[in-house]
């Protein structure tokens, strides 16, 4: 026994211990989050339950089973829960989601094994997705027109499909109005109001210029009425319809068509058909705008903010970060300056994230932005245009942030290139310049690439200094729009990394929002794994292509 | 790679493109230092304000507008009037400067209105924020006066006139019931509720709580007086009352008498200090600082001392807290800001000082433009100083931005009003205005080094040991999978991480503690026991278990060992700690559970930060030359001693830097701590509280500084202090890395 510790064996099995619990936590982590990120697309089985209370009275509810826990009595017994015949040392307890928001005063409760009564899951349990107060529970007892009834036991379920889809129709007909159309006529009001004060700064507001400018605003307002009216008119038309539904007290309740999204029975599904609603509400999520602060409804707003942001940020840091790695391998001689380049280089990839939050507040945002307002933008002033976050200073911001990733990575690419190829190409009469830009740029362009995809890994995760610079939790208006110049760039956005601490740690109901946080997580690990995966098989390539030029 | 004649169809233009890209090249790479320098400068030059003294700039001078001896000075909050009470009674209204659009010049009297009818026989002012001014007159009333300014605009210009607004309708309210004159006055009112303390010509001490009431009906006030006599005979020095009209501080030579007045206008002696004489000196002047939690008193030897209530024993008493050295002669006035914890004082000898007292700032001492100063006054935003003295009015410009931020200050314990002794405390904003905000550095950066030690304690174990077996022992096509897998999770975004660890480990650690703990012991017994009984196998199904593969045979293992640790952990939970630990903790051992707590943060940043150590630390033993290892094992070493004793000794500073890479990244981790903690800035090191790091507190509090103000400031101090400390750490492993590098390649 002695000989064998001495002979270090158990040292070795330890280190090799280590190295099974990182990849236990890597792969656990990854798995987690897929699992947890996907099962919140899965339709669950919705549970009707008999419970005995403490007080031996017995209620029914209705819900998904949320999350199960294993729990030792004793800390229940101190809370004073009766539980006469059960003598396990543990016990499981359920966290049932039971909706109905604005019907039960938690739309959560606990539920403890050994208290349910009976468990059922009845085929005719249907689950609404509304636009407001979050999922209905409840069985399926007519479907009105005008407070008439239009539907039997037969039809019923086709019926109110066909309803939700017309009333939905008529929402997404009044929210693109709103948001194209009347959006653009705010918007040009707007710009007419900054034309007025800018004139009058210049002193060059004479009473054509007003005419023309109040006569604008008039046509804008009479459009606006017109568009106003179209507007009431659908809403009025989607409010035709309801739903009466029996809830898990019993009672029968009428809800509005127009708030309802889609309507499915879960219980009564089989494999195929969860599928397709799997992938239906997968559609959804990425494509869907955020519902009751976040913590209902889709991302797509967040997406579409973390790849513009991320796009802009290629765009300014590609150039100098493979300038810089071009100085610094073709250019540079062993000098000082170079060896503080180089330490440079190091710091800036480790300088904590947070602090390039703080230098972009302060520097772009305040500094230069507030300079830009004043130079370009006095007419809207003191409401400040780029002196204040947004999306132009998030991505300067990362692009320094990211900057020693495309230097690091475009170097090792121009350090593969054999030194013969240059060698060549100066033999043959070309300029340092022009072998640079004919023959080794191209020949480094994948790994530039490689560099360009880490950064952009590294960006669509990076959240602590967008916090400072430029993300919000809800942004009304994307950066890209359709009214002229297409791209504001002084716009702030959203963003999937902020989006999973808005919603994970400030939503004023985490509980509920916790699935769709999970699934946020999923979809920007996939992301930013995906796209780590992908620079590593390219650089994995691009060294077996120079390993067969260097023979 | 020197610049080269290329020989033949050589043009100019091709030349000069050739010398335009070498220019641009060296100038887009010289830009990467740039970037990192104007980092460092720009944070330097947005810190820089907090460490300046104050200027005193002189503006102008002019003579004193109003006539006789002068008892209170004003400026409005433009610094564009002034206004002096004069002992008989008049308040005048003068321009400070000129001004386009008026006939303002500098001293020109805007509106002179006397303000009693007869020569008035006290005078009193409340604190400089309330704004209202007493005279007593014959037969022991009182006159209230407010000086009101109007502004208009007009032609995008500020216009401000003075009025002299009335209080209690113009009416006098009567003080001493006695009808004797008063000598002395202090008052002070809080919404229509007043508050006076006099002592009257017969040398008696009187209070007197005036409560207003609404009738319900009627909509009209009724003033309720409550009236007492208070026990103290002779002449008193001075005397004042607190802003919020429950205590009144009476000063007798180096008697200090603090009583209560109750809510309903009873009066209670709390507290009587005899000021030790021999050891502070005579005091010669008394003042409530800002806030009105603090009493200065000016003594004749030229000190300042603090005072403020203490906790104790025997409930809330005055204490001496800390003394400034504001002249050489005797202090005769202090005058407190609106505000800030800022005090100016003048001396018999005409010398200003200037001073904070949370900061223990001496900020400026001297005559300012060789002025002796008889008396001055700071307009509301701390902008102007104006001063009086036998020569007439002179108007400075005052320029205090960051009196509350000292060097001390930030890294030294201070004493804060109310605190029971001095301490480290950081409490940035509050929805007060009376509020001393108390930036000390100290619990966020003790915060940070915690939050990164416990995220050491559990990284640097696993990270190194995981990166020695993955470069020396593993095998060449499991290595090749392995790498990139721990790799990966450097690439995870902090916020999912830091998600994780607050909403799912954070009440797994709550609920499991005992399981926890458990695989804390379990996994590398299980593993030590493993390997043992492979050591007894034969020797056909040893081979399988080589050392290349062992990790992956030990996967099931491990997994199984932390479920079943898992498992066991109520029933641990139940037969150790009597079914709740949590409970147990707090009530047995005395320890503070937090759910997010410094074990939650020590294990998820430690995931962040294994995958740098792992990285870095793999690439240095992994190069170390394969000839020493090669020779080490030919002299007869076992691996383990090959790799003790030559390998790792070889690769140490790679490991090294491996470490002090993982500890910048620790240090800097953001996302992970602001979500896995509760984010108190406490100075504990228990495992089972939270903490409040740098980076943590400027996410935190950055969004809601008010621009330039010193909290702004303050949390780039922070961010600077967080630059500085990763650049070492950085730059010390990167210059240790590049030796270690030219090492091997002349080996």
């Amino acid at each position: 026994m002695k000989q064998w510790f001495n002979s270090g064996k158990p040292w070795i099995w330890l280190t090799a211990g280590s190295v099974s619990i990182s990849l236990i936590a890597v792969l656990g982590l990854l798995i987690l989050i897929g699992w947890r990120g996907l099962s919140f697309f899965w339709p669950a089985q919705i549970h009707e339950m008999d419970v005995r209370a403490n007080d031996g009275s017995i209620s029914t509810i209705i819900g998904e089973v949320y999350e199960t826990e294993t729990i030792p009595i004793e800390r229940l017994r101190e809370s004073g829960v009766a539980l006469d015949d059960f003598n396990e040392p543990t016990l499981e307890r359920w966290l049932i989601k039971v909706g109905n928001r604005e019907y039960v005063p938690l739309d959560f409760s606990w539920v403890l094994q050994p208290q349910i009564v009976s468990d059922e899951t009845p085929a005719d349990l249907a689950v609404f997705e509304r636009s407001k107060d979050g999922n209905f529970y409840g069985y399926v007892v007519d479907v009105l027109e005008d407070g008439v009834s239009v539907a039997n036991q037969g039809n019923i379920r086709d019926v109110l499909q066909q309803r939700i889809e017309r009333a939905v129709e008529l929402n997404e007909q009044a929210s693109d109005l709103q948001d194209s159309e009347i959006g653009a006529i705010n918007y040009q009001l707007n710009q007419l109001r900054l034309e007025r004060r800018a004139l009058e700064l210049a002193g060059n507001l004479t009473p054509a210029e007003e005419d023309r400018i109040a006569a604008a605003e008039e046509q804008l307002r009479e459009d606006y009425q017109v568009l106003e009216e179209q507007l009431f008119a659908l809403r009025e038309k989607a409010s035709r319809d309801q739903v009466q539904v029996r809830d898990m007290r019993g009672e029968i309740v009428t809800l509005p068509m127009y708030r309802m999204l889609a309507v499915h029975f879960p219980n009564d599904m089989g494999f195929f058909a969860k599928l397709g609603h799997f992938f239906v509400q997968i559609g959804k999520f990425v494509s869907d705008d955020p519902r009751e602060a976040n913590t209902e409804g889709g991302v797509f707003p967040a997406i579409f903010g973390t790849v513009f942001m991320v796009l802009l940020m290629s765009v300014i840091v590609t150039p100098f970060g493979v300038v810089a790695a071009i100085y610094l391998h073709e250019y540079a001689g062993k000098n000082t300056v170079t060896r503080l380049i180089r330490i440079a280089v190091i710091n800036l990839a480790g300088v904590p994230s947070i602090v390039y939050g703080v230098f972009g507040l302060g520097f772009f945002v305040y500094m230069v932005g507030g300079s830009l307002d004043q130079i370009f933008y006095p007419e809207a002033l003191p409401s400040p245009t780029f002196g204040t976050p947004g999306v132009m200073w998030a991505a300067i911001t990362l692009a320094i942030l990211t900057l020693p990733v495309v230097i690091v990575s475009t170097e090792e690419g121009l350090s593969r290139i054999p030194s013969t190829l240059r060698e060549g190409s100066l033999a043959l009469g070309a300029t340092k310049a022009e072998t640079l830009w004919r023959i080794i740029i191209p020949m480094a362009s994948p790994a530039i690439m490689t560099g360009l995809i880490l950064a952009v890994a590294r960006a669509a995760g990076e959240v602590a200094p967008l916090m400072l610079v430029g993300v919000v939790k809800s942004a009304p208006m994307l950066p890209v729009d359709g009214n002229f110049p297409y791209f504001h760039l002084d716009r702030k956005f959203m963003h999937l990394g902020f989006h999973i601490y808005d919603v994970g740690f400030q939503s004023p109901n985490v509980e509920a929002a916790r699935p769709l946080v999970y699934a946020t997580s999923f979809l920007l690990v996939t992301i930013i794994v995906g796209l780590n995966l992908t620079a590593i098989g390219v650089r994995n390539h691009l060294r077996e292509k120079y390993r067969s030029l260097e023979h | 790679m020197a610049a080269t004649k290329p020989a033949l169809g050589a043009s100019n233009y091709r030349l000069f493109k050739d010398r335009a890209a070498r220019w641009g090249v060296s100038f887009g790479g010289v830009m990467v230092l740039v970037a990192l320098l104007l980092i460092f400068f720009y944070l330097l030059y947005v810190i820089e304000p907090i460490f300046r003294g104050v200027e005193i700039n002189h503006e102008r001078s002019f003579a004193s507008p109003a006539s006789g001896e002068i008892v209170a000075m004003g400026v409005e909050e433009q610094s564009e009037i002034g206004y002096q009470f004069s002992a008989d009674g008049e308040l005048v209204f003068f321009a400070l400067k000129a001004k386009k659009g008026t006939d303002w010049e500098p001293g020109k009297p805007l509106l002179r209105q006397q303000v009693t009818e007869s020569t008035p026989t006290a005078f009193a002012q409340t604190q400089p924020q309330n704004n209202r001014y007493a005279y007593a007159v014959e037969g022991g009333a009182v006159r209230l006066v407010e000086p009101k300014f109007s502004s208009q605009f007009r032609d995008g210009e500020l216009f401000i006139t003075p009025k002299v607004g009335e209080v209690n309708a113009g009416e006098l309210i009567q003080v001493d019931n006695e009808g004797k004159n008063l000598t002395k006055l202090a008052y002070e009112y809080d919404g229509e509720s007043m508050l006076f303390a006099a002592q009257t010509a017969d040398d008696r001490v009187i209070v007197n709580s005036i409560q207003a009431s609404r009738n319900f009906l009627s909509g009209a006030v009724e003033m309720d007086s409550r009236f007492t006599e208070l026990p103290i005979t002779g002449a008193i020095s001075e005397l004042t009352v607190t802003p919020d009209l429950r205590q009144v501080l009476i000063r007798q030579n180096n008697r200090f008498w603090v009583y209560d007045v109750s809510r309903t206008g009873v009066v209670k002696e709390r507290q009587l200090i005899t000021v030790d004489a021999r050891k502070f000196g005579e005091i010669t002047s008394m003042q409530l600082l800002a806030g009105a939690s603090s009493i200065l008193f000016g003594h004749a030897n030229g000190k300042v001392t603090q005072w403020f209530e203490v906790s104790g024993d025997d409930g809330r008493r005055y204490q001496f807290i800390r003394d400034f050295q504001a002249a050489e002669t005797a202090i005769t006035d202090i005058v407190a800001e609106y505000y800030r914890r800022t005090f100016y004082t003048i001396s018999a000898s005409g010398e200003l000082g200037v001073f904070h007292t949370t900061s223990e700032a001496e900020l400026y001492r001297g005559q300012p433009h060789d002025f002796a100063a008889e008396r001055v006054v700071i307009d509301p935003r701390a902008n102007t100083l104006m001063l009086l003295n036998d020569q007439g009015l002179h108007v400075f410009d005052l320029v205090n931005e960051h009196p509350e931020v000292t060097w001390s200050g930030l890294w030294q314990e201070v004493w804060y009003e109310g605190y029971p002794e001095p301490d480290y405390v950081w409490q940035s904003t509050s929805g007060s205005d009376d509020f001393e905000p108390k930036f000390s550095l100290v619990p966020i950066s003790f915060g940070t080094i915690k939050a990164a030690a416990y995220a050491m304690l559990f990284a640097v174990p696993i990270g190194l040991a995981a990166a020695v077996y993955t470069a020396y022992f593993m095998s060449p096509g499991v290595r090749k999978v392995v790498k990139p897998t721990v790799e990966i999770m450097e690439a995870l975004p902090t916020v999912i991480l830091g998600f994780l660890a607050g909403l799912w480990l954070a009440p797994i650690v709550e609920h499991y503690l005992p399981g926890i703990i458990a695989v804390i012991l379990l996994v590398p017994l299980a593993i030590v026991l493993f390997a043992f009984l492979t050591s007894h196998l034969p020797k056909s199904i040893r081979n399988s278990f080589t050392d290349g593969r062992a990790a992956l045979i030990l996967l099931p293992l491990v997994a199984f060992v932390g479920w079943f640790s898992f498992q066991m952990s109520p029933l641990i939970e139940n037969w150790l700690f009597d079914g709740n630990v949590r409970r147990y903790l707090t009530n047995e051992l005395g320890i503070t559970f937090d759910q997010r707590n410094a074990l939650v943060v020590g294990i998820a940043m430690g995931f962040a930060v294994i995958p740098t150590i792992f990285s870095i630390a793999e690439d240095a033993v992994f190069s170390v030359p394969k000839h020493l290892s090669n020779g080490s094992l030919a002299l007869g070493a076992t691996t383990w001693q090959t790799l003790t004793k030559v390998v790792l000794l070889t690769a140490s500073p790679g490991i090294f830097s491996a470490v002090m890479m993982g500890l910048g990244r620790a240090v800097g981790e953001t996302m992970i701590v602001l979500m896995a903690t509760g984010n108190t800035p406490i100075m504990d090191w228990n495992i089972f509280e939270g903490m409040r790091t740098l980076s943590a507190n400027i996410a935190v509090e950055m969004p809601e500084s008010e621009v330039g103000s010193s909290h702004y400031r303050i949390l780039f101090l922070a961010a600077f202090v967080l630059f500085v400390f990763t650049f070492a750490f950085n730059t010390v492993a990167e210059l240790v890395r590049q030796r270690l590098r030219e090492k091997y390649s002349s080996m």
